[in-house]
């Protein structure tokens, strides 16, 4: 079933093309953040800027503290993947290997919880954060998702196919519970673990809505706010300058991507 | 096995129980109660019944922004799910040009919606946007395409294609490498064609993972709200207004709490339906693959 040469071109000239309309965007966006305003707006289509400009992510370092909204984002994001995996883990263990009255009811609740989205929840959760005033807090944006549905049913998983003698050998030993789930059972789901935490930090690194409804203020501000706010302020829109913060934004998750392509690939692909 | 202590299980599941209790499973009671008062968040709560859900359907806005929501959907799946398609076809195969093509068109999906609809909100820029730009320069008249209310919402559609095809890729080049090859080869030794081979081995063999893709693509972009918020703020003329965004903007920019919460009981209904579709789907599938 070889493929004929002729076939075999054409697939490869449609891959360049598949190519070409994902990356062009990004190349232009790049190219775009070292021009000037007055050269975007006179030549649209002229891809090369006519010299190299860093002006526009001077701009985007003044306007924005992009240190500490990158400090925070990075914080919120790597605080609720890992609460999750702690969470999910014993959650995970009871599920799957514990007989207790129950049970049902409690791995029911977990899959009934995937249903709902942040987006069904956000207003009564805001007025419930209004009124003890955690608006504006590292509380508001991480307490909401310390447990995860999904992390929860991914690790309960991973677990029933654990064999029991193994968990019975541990107990044997003298080993406590708690000792079981995170100094056993846990190095053998790593990759489980390793794959809910990239899809969980890269998700919330990027979360867009949350941090939105969640705060008012400057005080918890999270970077995609903060880009977004860079096309909203002054008169007329400073391309360059957007183009810029968005390179900023982009830029640590598609390193993340590179480097650990395939566990979140295998992820997404829900093949765990 | 037994837990050591009846109180185990319990404790165990506690912390995710409760969090999930009170951050996913009881707003929604919250909302429906919250439905009933007339509220804007200064002055005291009015119970005032089911006037709000009635005035949302008066006029078919509340069937408007459903229908708009829908719209919006049914084009961002059929359009992930078709490009998905045939690009994990085109790209299943060896060799390091097509892993990056693969990691090129998911990257898309790595990237926040921000960095997404700022980069499409300057693309289609009508004065300073390279394709104003090329339009202009082929003689054409530039098209507004986010502010001409029959153009905005296909347009979002569009950029949510462009930044969810990867995941439909994706999980189609999973689905694919449970077709075996043993079966292709056979059918071509019987003569089938490249087309034929798609349409009577490999389609069938792919249906279950096209259906799981079609559901989680339409739950995903039923609650699709940075692309509007970042774009369009839900304009022109409310063209792009969908259901999360009509929800924030009732909260957020009208200050009727009482509104906001119908809304979400409304959409939160229509999800369920969805999504229920989404669990039966997905179930099936854990158990064929366990």
């Amino acid at each position: 079933m070889r493929e004929s040469r002729s076939r075999y071109v054409a697939v490869l000239a449609l891959a360049c093309v598949a190519a070409a309309a994902w990356l062009l965007p990004y190349a232009w966006m790049v190219l775009t953040s070292f021009k000037t305003l007055p050269e975007i707006v006179a030549h649209p289509t002229a891809p090369l800027p006519e010299h190299v400009d860093p002006g526009a992510y001077r701009e985007v370092f003044a306007t924005l503290p992009v240190a500490r909204y990158m400090g925070i984002t990075v914080f919120m994001a790597a605080a609720i993947a890992l609460l999750q995996i702690a969470l999910a883990l014993p959650a995970g263990y009871a599920l799957a290997k514990l007989r207790f009255v129950g049970r049902g009811f409690a791995f029911g609740t977990v899959l009934a919880c995937l249903l709902v989205p942040a987006q069904a929840t956000f207003v009564p959760v805001f007025l419930l954060f209004a009124k003890v005033h955690v608006v504006n807090t590292m509380t508001a944006l991480v307490l909401p998702f310390a447990a995860s549905a999904l992390g929860t049913f991914l690790v309960r998983q991973a677990l029933v196919s654990v064999p029991d003698e193994m968990i019975e050998a541990a107990r044997m030993d003298g080993a406590g519970e708690l000792t079981i789930v995170y100094r056993v059972l846990a190095p053998m789901l790593k990759p489980t673990l390793v794959s809910l935490f990239l899809v969980s930090f890269v998700f919330h690194y990027n979360d867009y809505f949350w941090p939105l409804v969640m705060t008012t203020d400057d005080h918890v501000r999270t970077l995609p706010l903060g880009v977004a706010l860079l096309r909203e302020q002054g008169t007329g829109v400073r391309w360059h300058i957007v183009m810029a913060g968005n390179v900023v934004l982009s830029l640590p998750v598609l390193t993340l991507f590179a480097i650990a392509q395939k566990h979140l690939v295998r992820a997404v692909s829900a093949r765990t | 096995m037994r837990p050591r202590s009846t109180w185990h299980p319990w404790a165990m599941l506690g912390p995710t129980l409760a969090l999930l209790a009170v951050f996913f499973a009881l707003p929604i009671g919250v909302a429906a109660y919250e439905s009933l008062f007339s509220w804007d968040m200064l002055t005291p709560p009015r119970y005032v019944g089911t006037a709000n859900y009635e005035a949302l359907a008066a006029h078919g806005e509340l069937l408007r922004i459903a229908l708009r929501t829908l719209g919006y959907s049914v084009l961002v799946v059929a359009g992930t799910m078709t490009l998905g398609l045939g690009l994990a076809l085109l790209l299943d195969r060896p060799g390091r040009l097509f892993a990056f093509v693969r990691a090129s068109v998911f990257s898309a999906y790595v990237v926040s919606w921000v960095a997404v609809a700022l980069l499409w909100m300057w693309i289609l820029d009508g004065n300073a946007g390279p394709i104003a730009g090329f339009m202009r320069s082929l003689g054409l008249a530039p098209v507004s395409f986010l502010g001409d209310p029959g153009w905005a919402l296909p347009t979002l559609a569009v950029v949510g294609v462009w930044k969810l095809t990867g995941y439909a890729m994706i999980v189609f080049l999973a689905g694919l490498q449970g077709v075996p090859r043993s079966l292709l080869e056979a059918a071509a030794l019987d003569g089938a064609g490249p087309w034929a081979r798609f349409r009577h081995v490999t389609l069938p063999l792919l249906a279950p993972t096209a259906s799981f893709v079609a559901t989680t693509s339409l739950v995903t972009s039923f609650q699709a709200f940075d692309v509007v918020r970042i774009m369009t703020q839900g304009g022109p003329a409310r063209a792009t207004e969908l259901f999360v965004y009509a929800i924030y903007e009732q909260i957020f920019l009208n200050l009727s709490v009482g509104r906001a919460s119908a809304l979400t009981v409304v959409f939160f209904v229509l999800l369920l339906a969805v999504a229920g579709l989404q669990l039966r789907v997905w179930r099936a599938r854990a158990g064929v693959s366990r």
